[in-house]
């Protein structure tokens, strides 16, 4: 490949100089040279761009991405106020053992977990069966794709504050309809599962439609010759979609339930603006509050930085944990297949 | 010279052919079975569920606070609306914060495509040492999210003194790995080999490759993933939040959130707030749906 372009890059020069006296042999040397000279700027070009190219994606990368990544395991070993972000005390492990004998941070690790249930599991599922039916041939199917992506076009602010008025517990929307059905109001922020399902039920919202639209376009790249000799094999439609399409996207099922997953885990606008007058508590009783809520807590309104990190780390550790059992478990999908 | 010239021709209309009807073979390939009133009915179901909340934002700003503290909540419009859109545009400094958030979501949008495009040109098409392990810390970092950062990030903008500066959420923004994987993949396919090789036969520098046949060919793609990180960035909230206030340099997400924290907050004008924080960007998507909705599904695929 390389030589090819050795022999090519320069002909190109030389034709650029039509008044090349031909057959000198002191000018034949001196051509020679430029040749070398250009191949050799060529190979450098060859090597080095590459490295030039991905460069200053990696720098800003460092600067804002793994540096403060690290640093904030470096900061969770020490004392930092809110206020003085730059004077750091040495604290070792402390901060560790203060957030693990908070209660708070318990309740925060267990309600990320039961609200990243609630939101993630019906999410795919629902996305799953909405993707299966966009997959046949439908009327508009283009204004049904563009309105299930309005949610996830919708800020986290703006759906938060609607949503709070539509769970609202006396006048809202959703109370009334369940009236209509005889049941009794439901206090959605007061309660501890009404809230959690309240503040899921935002995350399913802003994002079902999105993964239905992944799972569409997996389901697409799918070979028809597949279906066809399921078919053939007297294969019923379900059993098509249980032997056929659910195999095929496994990949792109756990690409969604890895991006989900970390997306749970990172759950903090939704229930900080879910009510606003206790903001970071989350609920009264903390009964909503998440593991991003409590981070941000300790930090901003405790003033802990160092304590804050921890968390941070903490929520760093949940997050490699998650993604081993994931690989393991692809990992023995893909063995049993 | 005219011998090694002659092949790129015939090279790029082919692939320039492909190019154009990717999108639409997408959605040709759907399913072959016609959809029945069943599919139908869940459709428009999903529909009007994903639509309420936001047709119903515009009905509550268009009432007032106390037809808000009433049942059976309002099914209509009322005619409050432009009064409330006035106050709220008002009240949470929305016109600075459209103006900043527009420029950052801008900035970041611009930056990130084009560092992207080209360090997935790198990834996709240049062989070089190092390639697949850097390229493992590119997904890697996908699966790392940013709110993890926080700590350090606001340490730094405090020691830059950067509190309420627009740079401040700027810079960490440029940051996309999804952006390099995203191009990579796009141009691991849309991009022939021998379109590059003829280029360099001619004599085309690296650089003169990137401007002549690599941002030709990711056009498409780099029109997809601008409008995806402008939506992202637009939509951003923790990290603005935490270092913009509502009264220096807030983006609109910071000024809607803003609004609901008032003491006796009223809610037809947080609505009215929240709708107009969201109208921009539906406005976008109402425009460009199709091809946000190809481009999602683009990157699925490969992803």
């Amino acid at each position: 490949m390389s030589t090819r372009h050795d022999t090519a890059a320069s002909p190109v020069k030389g034709g650029a100089a039509p008044g090349r006296p031909p057959g000198g042999t002191a000018s034949d040397g001196k051509e020679a040279r430029r040749r070398q000279k250009l191949s050799r700027r060529w190979q450098r070009d060859m090597r080095w761009s590459p490295y030039a190219f991905v460069a200053p994606f990696f720098l800003l990368f460092l600067a804002f991405g793994l540096f403060p990544l690290v640093y904030t395991g470096w900061a969770s070993l020490h004392q930092v106020e809110l206020t003085a972000p730059t004077d750091m005390e040495w604290v070792g492990l402390r901060n560790f053992t203060r957030i693990f004998d908070d209660e708070f941070f318990w309740n925060a690790a267990q309600n990320t977990l039961t609200i990243g249930i609630i939101s993630t599991v019906p999410q795919l599922l629902m996305a799953m069966g909405i993707a299966h039916i966009l997959n046949y041939k439908l009327r508009a199917s283009t204004f049904y794709r563009v309105a299930m992506l309005a949610p996830y076009a919708t800020s986290i602010a703006a759906a938060s504050l609607v949503f709070v008025l539509l769970f609202g517990r006396d006048y809202g929307m959703i109370n009334w309809a369940l009236d209509f059905v005889g049941i009794d109001p439901v206090d959605w922020q007061g309660d501890k599962w009404p809230s959690q399902f309240a503040v899921s039920t935002i995350v399913v919202w802003r994002w079902t439609g999105y993964n239905a639209l992944i799972y569409l376009a997996a389901m697409q790249a799918i070979p028809h010759d597949l279906y066809e000799s399921a078919a053939l094999d007297g294969a019923s439609r379900w059993q098509q979609f249980l032997h056929v399409t659910l195999p095929s996207l496994r990949p792109t099922i756990l690409f969604t339930v890895v991006v989900s997953t970390i997306g749970a885990s990172q759950v903090f606008g939704e229930p900080l603006l879910f009510d606003a007058n206790k903001g970071a508590s989350g609920g009264a009783e903390h009964q909503f509050q998440t593991l991003g809520l409590y981070l941000y807590e300790q930090g901003w309104i405790n003033q802990h930085l160092g304590r804050a990190s921890a968390i941070a780390w903490m929520m760093f550790l949940i997050l490699i944990v998650v993604g081993l059992i994931n690989y393991v478990i692809s990992r023995r999908l893909r063995a049993s297949s | 010279m005219t011998t090694t010239v002659t092949p790129p021709p015939p090279e790029t209309a082919p692939v320039k052919k492909e190019k154009r009807s990717r999108l639409p073979k997408s959605a040709r390939a759907g399913g072959t079975l016609h959809g029945g009133p069943i599919a139908y009915a869940i459709l428009i179901v999903f529909t009007i569920v994903s639509l309420f909340p936001l047709v119903w934002t515009a009905i509550a700003a268009s009432r007032d606070n106390q037809r808000l503290a009433q049942t059976p909540p309002p099914f209509w419009f009322g005619s409050n609306l432009f009064k409330n859109l006035e106050l709220a545009w008002t009240d949470a400094n929305l016109g600075e914060a459209f103006f900043n958030t527009t420029l950052v979501a801008g900035i970041s949008a611009a930056t990130v495509v084009a560092l992207s495009t080209i360090a997935g040109f790198a990834f996709a098409k240049l062989r070089f040492k190092g390639r697949n392990a850097l390229m493992l810390i590119v997904v890697g970092t996908m699966m790392v999210p940013p709110q993890l950062s926080v700590i350090p990030l606001y340490m730094m903008v405090a020691k830059l003194d950067w509190t309420d500066q627009l740079q401040a959420v700027i810079f960490p923004s440029l940051v996309s790995a999804f952006g390099v994987f995203f191009m990579r993949q796009y141009l691991l396919q849309a991009l022939p080999d021998e379109v590059i090789e003829a280029a360099r036969v001619d004599g085309a520098s690296s650089w003169r490759v990137i401007w002549h046949v690599v941002f030709p060919a990711a056009r498409p793609a780099m029109a997809v993933l601008g409008m995806l990180i402008f939506v992202q960035t637009w939509n951003d909230f923790l990290w603005p939040f935490l270092v913009l206030t509502q009264s220096g340099n807030p983006t609109v997400q910071v000024a809607v959130a803003g609004l609901g924290r008032g003491f006796t907050p009223d809610q037809s004008l947080i609505m009215a707030g929240a709708l107009l924080g969201t109208l921009p960007l539906l406005l976008v998507f109402a425009v460009f749906g199709k091809q946000i909705v190809g481009g999602i599904m683009q990157g699925a695929v490969k992803g």
